[in-house]
């Protein structure tokens, strides 16, 4: 394990070894796995820039995403998407390489949605700098985006910029009886819920609102339901879930014993699954096979034609 | 007829296969009129198959090909390439689907933006992303731009509803990245091609996102005296902790060709008027209303006028909307630009416009997301004076560098 202590030395890292891969704190074991010399971004830590008025920061690939929140805090602002595994010591550069987002994924978007600039070292050695650090940022390919879930198999990311948004005034969570329609009727309605989630079992919808206090009570009395404690989102979120599934609200039937969250568009279980990602534990990374087209060989020659990094498919 | 034409007219019908220049002429240019070449043909396919059938053929033959929808880039994003072709996509018009449930619409490249959330509104749903020419763009187009609008800050721009995309790339691949769901596995494909500018290929079905609309509206018109008391009202709003859906500004010059072209009141003495919207429940606008008035209060506007109804507010937004081609009755001709800098510098940034407009007797007209930093400076010019573009697009790349 090679420990990097800036972005140069990540560098050298990367041209160290014939087969490298980067980790963070491992919350995601089976994400890096493989048979390659492991370059830790544990001593990449900070916030190198945080303007809350810009509604943007930058940090360090291996800074625990715990501090980040807690930075974030003191200015009232937060990670709309719910970074997982919080607890667990999860870094930000993780959370990009994994593209795990959690149920707060529902109201905003995910991880990419809210990523905006990165600097990553590719399989060349090549330190770069691509997005931007302003909220709005439409020029040139996507390249932070396309990171979100490479798993470290492109390069490695040495810092990330994010955006942010006010954290509201107050959260209130819901529990009531799971239904599709229920679920399609609050999905599909004026409460701009925060997060929609379904427990394992399939019998118990969670809904969580955000903002004005006053105004989440009246809210939740329409919804109907019991008002319930909000932790029970921090016990989802640092759950170990060993697999990862995208699916549709119309498949939520077939994973009754999974958790399914962001209103029916993420299934995390511990059972293995028919189709989805590996985060822990030794099933294949990929069951169930991921669709890969031609183009993807020719992006993996560009950032990195010695295969100094594992493919998708290692 | 060239062997290329020959090949292009065995996969398309006559009528399809534009090649006379009183034809082309219409496909020389977009928005950005100041450029303009013509093309060696536009084909105009009707079906997925003709657009990958077509691409095949360019890269069989390495012919340049630029992909078109309705041609209201300001940037040069459908302008031709000599020797080379326009795919005209304004026939694949079909939105193949609406699921209300998931919230989901997959269409065709040349769908029209708005005419996505038409279809959705009897579902009370919306398509997010909202370009000033939203009436006419395509999501084809929007996709090759990652256009924005004026409600980024909140929902994001395209790429952030663009769910799922199958498209055929230069190569003649066809690829099908993400889909119905709101997550995916594995590197963000779809989150790369989308604002690739017609560099890695052509959409063909796009799965776009759907949001519920939101029940309630606040918008606010704010005069000011200064733009930097514009500017200051935008800080204070976001050291609130609001998240307004919109926050925009119009300088004096922007005001004037909003007036001129859909009639628009402003308050009278203004340099500058701020849009801002919030949306949500009514009974959190109800609350957010009381803090946002306060906060533009204390701004010292000149005047307030916040829409009473939903007429008012589409009134406010024809005329901020309006604002780019409403420039074109000031002048005959424009370059806009489209820049992001941070909030914090939007003060600096447009004070440096105002004197770089002033040394070069060159008129600048600005509209922009004051939200999101990002600036639209309209530089004004007559392209019949010689010399008068060399002029504007060099004070253009000043801006942009400055």
């Amino acid at each position: 394990m090679i420990s990097p202590a800036s972005l140069t030395e990540l560098r050298d890292a990367v041209l160290s070894a014939p087969r490298v891969i980067a980790v963070g704190a491992e919350t995601k074991p089976r994400l890096s796995a493989v048979d390659a010399v492991k370059i830790s971004t544990r001593q990449l830590r900070g916030i190198t820039e945080y303007d809350p008025s810009e509604f943007t920061f930058t940090a360090l690939a291996g800074m625990p995403v715990r501090e980040i929140i807690a930075a974030l805090a003191e200015q009232g602002q937060y990670l709309p998407f719910d970074p997982m595994l919080v607890e667990a010591g999860s870094t930000i550069g993780g959370v990009v390489a994994s593209g795990l987002s959690g149920p707060g994924r529902f109201r905003f978007g995910g991880v990419r949605d809210f990523i905006l600039g990165v600097r990553f070292v590719d399989g060349m050695g090549r330190l770069l700098r691509l997005g931007g650090k302003v909220v709005k940022n439409a020029a040139g390919f996507d390249v932070p985006k396309f990171l979100v879930g490479s798993l470290g198999r492109f390069g490695v990311i040495g810092e990330v910029t994010f955006k942010v948004f006010p954290k509201p005034s107050t959260t209130l969570t819901l529990s009531l009886p799971y239904s599709a329609g229920t679920m399609a009727r609050i999905a599909n309605s004026r409460f701009e819920a925060a997060a929609l989630d379904v427990l394992p079992g399939s019998e118990t919808l969670l809904v969580k609102l955000g903002g004005p206090g006053a105004a989440l009570e009246v809210l939740a009395r329409e919804i109907g339901g019991q008002i319930i404690d909000n932790t029970i989102w921090d016990e989802i979120r640092e759950t170990p879930w060993s697999y990862k599934t995208d699916i549709t609200p119309d498949q939520i039937s077939n994973f009754k014993a999974a958790h399914v969250s962001c209103g029916g568009s993420m299934a995390f279980s511990h059972t293995l699954p028919a189709r989805g990602m590996t985060l822990r534990g030794d099933a294949p990374l990929w069951i169930g096979g991921r669709p890969c087209f031609a183009i993807e060989a020719a992006v993996k020659q560009a950032l990195d034609p010695q295969q100094r990094f594992p493919t998708l498919d290692d | 007829m060239s062997a290329a034409l020959e090949r292009l007219a065995e996969l398309l019908p006559p009528g399809r296969l534009l090649v006379r220049p009183v034809e082309l002429a219409a496909y020389e240019s977009d928005a950005l009129t100041a450029f303009r070449t013509r093309p060696l043909a536009v084909v105009m396919p009707e079906t997925a198959e003709e657009v990958i059938a077509i691409v095949r053929l360019c890269h069989e033959l390495q012919l340049p090909f630029v992909a078109r929808g309705s041609g209201t880039s300001l940037s040069g994003g459908s302008l031709p390439i000599a020797d080379g072709i326009v795919i005209a996509l304004n026939r694949l018009n079909r939105i193949l689907k609406l699921d209300p449930v998931q919230r989901i619409s997959v269409v065709q490249p040349g769908v029209i933006n708005t005419q996505v959330t038409t279809a959705a509104a009897p579902f009370g749903l919306h398509y997010a992303p909202d370009p000033s020419s939203q009436t006419i763009c395509t999501i084809g187009g929007n996709v090759a731009f990652n256009s924005g609008g004026a409600h980024c800050l909140k929902y994001g721009m395209t790429s952030n509803h663009v769910l799922g995309i199958k498209a055929v790339l230069a190569t003649g691949e066809v690829v099908e990245w993400g889909g119905g769901s709101r997550e995916r596995l594995g590197p963000d494909w779809c989150g790369l091609f989308v604002g690739n500018e017609g560099l890695f290929g052509i959409a063909l079905e796009i799965t776009l996102q759907l949001l519920p609309k939101a029940e309630c509206f606040h918008t606010v018109l704010a005069g000011y005296r200064t733009l930097e008391q514009a500017g200051d009202a935008v800080s204070a709003v976001i050291a609130s902790g609001l998240l307004p859906g919109a926050i925009e500004i119009m300088d004096a010059l922007a005001l004037e060709a909003a007036v001129a072209a859909v009639h628009a009141e402003y308050p009278p003495g203004c340099e500058a008027v701020l849009i801002v919207e919030l949306e949500g429940p009514r009974e959190v606008v109800t609350i957010e209303r009381e803090r946002l008035d306060a906060i533009l209060v204390a701004s010292a506007p000149v005047e307030m006028r916040p829409a009473h109804d939903a007429d008012e507010r589409m009134a406010i937004w024809k005329g901020r909307k309006s604002a780019f081609s409403a420039v074109g009755r000031l002048s005959p001709d424009f370059i806009v630009q489209d820049g992001v800098v941070p909030r914090r510098k939007l003060g600096e940034a447009l004070r440096r416009i105002a004197e770089m407009s002033h040394e070069t007797h060159i008129r600048v007209a600005n509209v922009f997301h004051a939200g999101d930093g990002n600036l639209h400076p309209l530089i004004l010019f007559d392209g019949r004076e010689s010399g008068a573009l060399q002029r504007a697009e060099d004070l253009a790349g000043r801006i942009l560098k400055m």
